[in-house]
């Protein structure tokens, strides 16, 4: 009973982690048609942010620096869009492979920036203490990050189906043709969706930092996850990236646990049965 | 601009020629001896790449460059943790560098990549991997070792958990490869032939970034057991602690699960973790008292496995070299001599057995604080181990070699 108890808010926490992760990448992926394989780069350069500021400076706090750090890379998603995605917009696998190429040079720069090593983030003191529950043990900081999940995931819901920016970003995910048409400015649209996929990245990586330490290669781990859940949970759909982390969460905690030698069959099996029998994934409404 | 067939053929002509011309080399004393270093530099293996390199450096440059009277000139090669770059690199240092030997590669997959290139060239290489294989079923008279099989360091610790910690039950933990299944093997057979129990073999994938769903499912033991590499320990570690484990447990770990340059990253949660290796940086003897001060001194952290490694490779070169009086030219009479040799070296003496695996001390360590820092010390030595402890050799390489399956692990719980 315990067993199931523990893997099932094991799964609860990493699915919450996964659409931190991922929900920035159904963004970009949904309005700009852009498998943004620079996302688990940024990913990991918040964590890496977290990891110093947070060592250096014992005044600041996690969310804070979430907050800061997703800024931030806001900012290097941004720059990156404007001085070099839009030079590509005729050539879309053009655009794939820079985000890649970007990728590579992120995550170098972090080597020779931070070193080879693993560097932990510590978890935020008041959180440090594990909760006791039914007789066991479970850390208190993951069951918050589940909690912190489904807060970024109702203020999405709230940017996407409440304010205007959410009516164009829907309108461009439907019929970017159209959006055009109406008069709706599509090439900034993309610029500040392109911010908020990142900016919420880096702000993940920050927070993902507690679980999973900063090093090299988190970037490299990290994307395949985020790959599986959009195109399991559907592109540009947001339910589908919340679902779709939770349903992921489960089936590789619980897979890993029944059947360890088979991880990452695990993992990619669902995938590839949605792509074979219903490819625009569990809620996906990818337009024209 | 168009290139007519003459000028094109004429071009190629030439550069066909002049890769087909065979490199003229002089064999005079006054020629450097030229050695290349196989190393990650980059990539997720880059920590121990690096530090490789720095140690290696630092001993030529303590020798003011010159080994038995001749300059030596180091190439660095970086192979990004890639088996095929390994062996782009290894052609490289061979072909176009013209290096007299070779010391690394760093990982396993690396190392099986190049060992059949470098027999067939005839290449000395002074090798830092552990794949068991590479010194037992599949030895080549060109390759040594002097750091140790996967298994070697988990002999001793398996012993000494068994009979001195009084430890029943275990459970180990591993990256789901080569290294890991052998480690774990070997321990698994020691531990249990000293009267113990494996009650549960974890591996988890190479590249797992959240250890929660594993640390979840190991069982009630006396200790855990990490065969890990690299951060994955730490990292692992980390989760163990944070689920209240290590109040219930005690960790013991194989030879790269606290390195050095790992337990600089970590807090007072690692006091009192066993570990075993054929190095520290705390070792009691003149050779490392004069290396690892200085070696904290100008980088500001404690050599550990793979700094150490190629400090070794370099007082074994030595030795060897000075036996030779330096001339490598004669590569059969370099490798007779390596083998031969009894180097006195940081980690103890050493010598080879007749697969070109190092025999040597094997230390059991505890981490504690010295100087305000996280160091391992060393609580008791194992002289002499070799990587086939005590068991006949002839019955052990008749055996299959240690993976996941074998040997079977009997005494797993349900």
């Amino acid at each position: 009973m315990q067993f199931w108890i523990i893997q099932g808010l094991n799964s609860l926490s990493l699915g919450g982690l996964l659409f931190l992760l991922s929900s920035g990448f159904s963004l970009i992926f949904g309005l700009m048609r852009l498998a943004n394989l620079t996302h688990g780069a940024f990913f990991m350069l918040g964590t890496y942010l977290a990891a110093t500021a947070l060592r250096s400076f014992d005044s600041l706090n996690i969310w804070t620096t979430a907050i800061g750090a997703g800024f931030v890379v806001a900012a290097l998603g941004g720059l990156f869009e404007r001085l070099v995605l839009t030079r590509l917009k005729a050539n879309p696998l053009g655009q794939v492979l820079v985000t890649l190429g970007m990728s590579f040079i992120i995550s170098d720069a972090c080597l020779m920036i931070w070193g080879g090593d693993s560097i932990p983030v510590p978890t935020p003191q008041n959180l440090q203490a594990p909760t006791r529950l039914f007789g066991f043990v479970f850390p208190t900081y993951r069951l918050v990050l589940v909690g912190l999940a489904v807060l970024v995931a109702a203020a999405l819901y709230f940017l996407i189906e409440r304010t205007r920016l959410g009516a164009m970003i829907r309108a461009g995910v439907d019929d970017r043709q159209m959006a055009r048409a109406v008069g709706i400015p599509v090439s900034r649209l993309f610029t500040i969706v392109f911010c908020l996929g990142t900016g919420i990245a880096g702000a993940a990586g920050v927070l993902g930092g507690p679980i999973l330490s900063a090093y090299p290669g988190l970037d490299a781990d990290m994307l395949p996850l985020a790959l599986i859940v959009v195109i399991l949970g559907g592109i540009g759909s947001l339910l589908g990236a919340f679902v779709g982390s939770f349903v992921i969460g489960f089936i590789y905690t619980f897979g890993t646990a029944l059947f360890p030698e088979l991880a990452y069959i695990i993992l990619f099996l669902p995938m590839i049965f949605v792509i074979a029998f219903r490819p625009q994934g569990l809620f996906g409404r990818v337009g024209a | 601009m168009s290139i007519s067939r003459r000028q094109f053929v004429g071009v190629a002509g030439a550069g066909i020629a002049s890769m087909a011309a065979p490199n003229l080399v002089f064999a005079q004393s006054s020629d450097p001896i030229r050695v290349g270093l196989l190393a990650a530099k980059t990539g997720p293996l880059a920590s121990g790449g690096i530090d490789m390199d720095l140690a290696l450096t630092t001993f030529l440059k303590e020798r003011d460059n010159t080994l038995a009277g001749r300059k030596v000139e180091l190439i660095v090669a970086d192979t990004a943790g890639v088996p095929a770059t390994a062996r782009t690199k290894a052609q490289e240092l061979v072909e176009k560098n013209n290096v007299h030997c070779i010391i690394g590669p760093l990982a396993a997959f690396e190392a099986l990549a190049i060992a059949d290139y470098l027999t067939e060239k005839e290449m000395p290489t002074l090798g830092v991997a552990a794949a068991e294989d590479m010194t037992q079923r599949h030895p080549s008279p060109w390759f040594v070792r002097l750091t140790s099989t996967s298994a070697q360091c988990a002999y001793p610790l398996a012993e000494y958990s068994a009979k001195e910690l009084k430890y029943k039950k275990i459970v180990t933990i591993a990256d789901d490869f080569a290294y890991g299944h052998e480690m774990c093997a070997g321990f698994q057979r020691v531990f249990e032939d000293n009267g113990g129990k494996i009650i549960q073999k974890i591996f988890t994938p190479l590249a797992t970034p959240d250890y929660g769903s594993y640390v979840a499912q190991v069982k009630s033991a006396d200790a855990i057991f990490l065969g890990t590499a690299g951060s994955n320990g730490f990292r692992f570690l980390r989760q163990f602690i944070e689920y209240g484990l290590k109040d219930k447990m005690a960790v013991i770990g194989g030879m790269t699960a606290l390195d050095e340059s790992v337990l600089r990253n970590m807090g007072d949660e690692a006091l009192g973790i066993l570990t075993t290796s054929w190095y520290s940086a705390e070792l009691d003897n003149p050779l490392n008292k004069a290396f690892a001060p200085a070696f904290r001194k100008q980088f500001k952290y404690d050599p550990g496995y793979y700094a150490g490694s190629t400090y070794v490779s370099g007082e074994v070169l030595e030795a060897a070299l000075k036996t030779i009086k330096g001339n490598v030219e004669d590569k059969k009479a370099l490798m007779a001599a390596i083998r031969a040799s009894n180097a006195d070296t940081i980690r103890g003496v050493i010598k080879f057995d007749e697969f070109g695996n190092a025999i040597g001390n094997v230390y059991i360590r505890k981490v504690t604080k010295s100087d305000g820092r996280l160091v391992n010390s060393v609580i008791k030595t194992y002289p002499d181990v070799s990587q086939f402890w005590t068991y006949d050799k002839t019955a052990f390489l008749k055996n299959p070699v240690y993976s996941r399956d074998y040997p079977p692990a009997k005494n797993l719980e349900p």
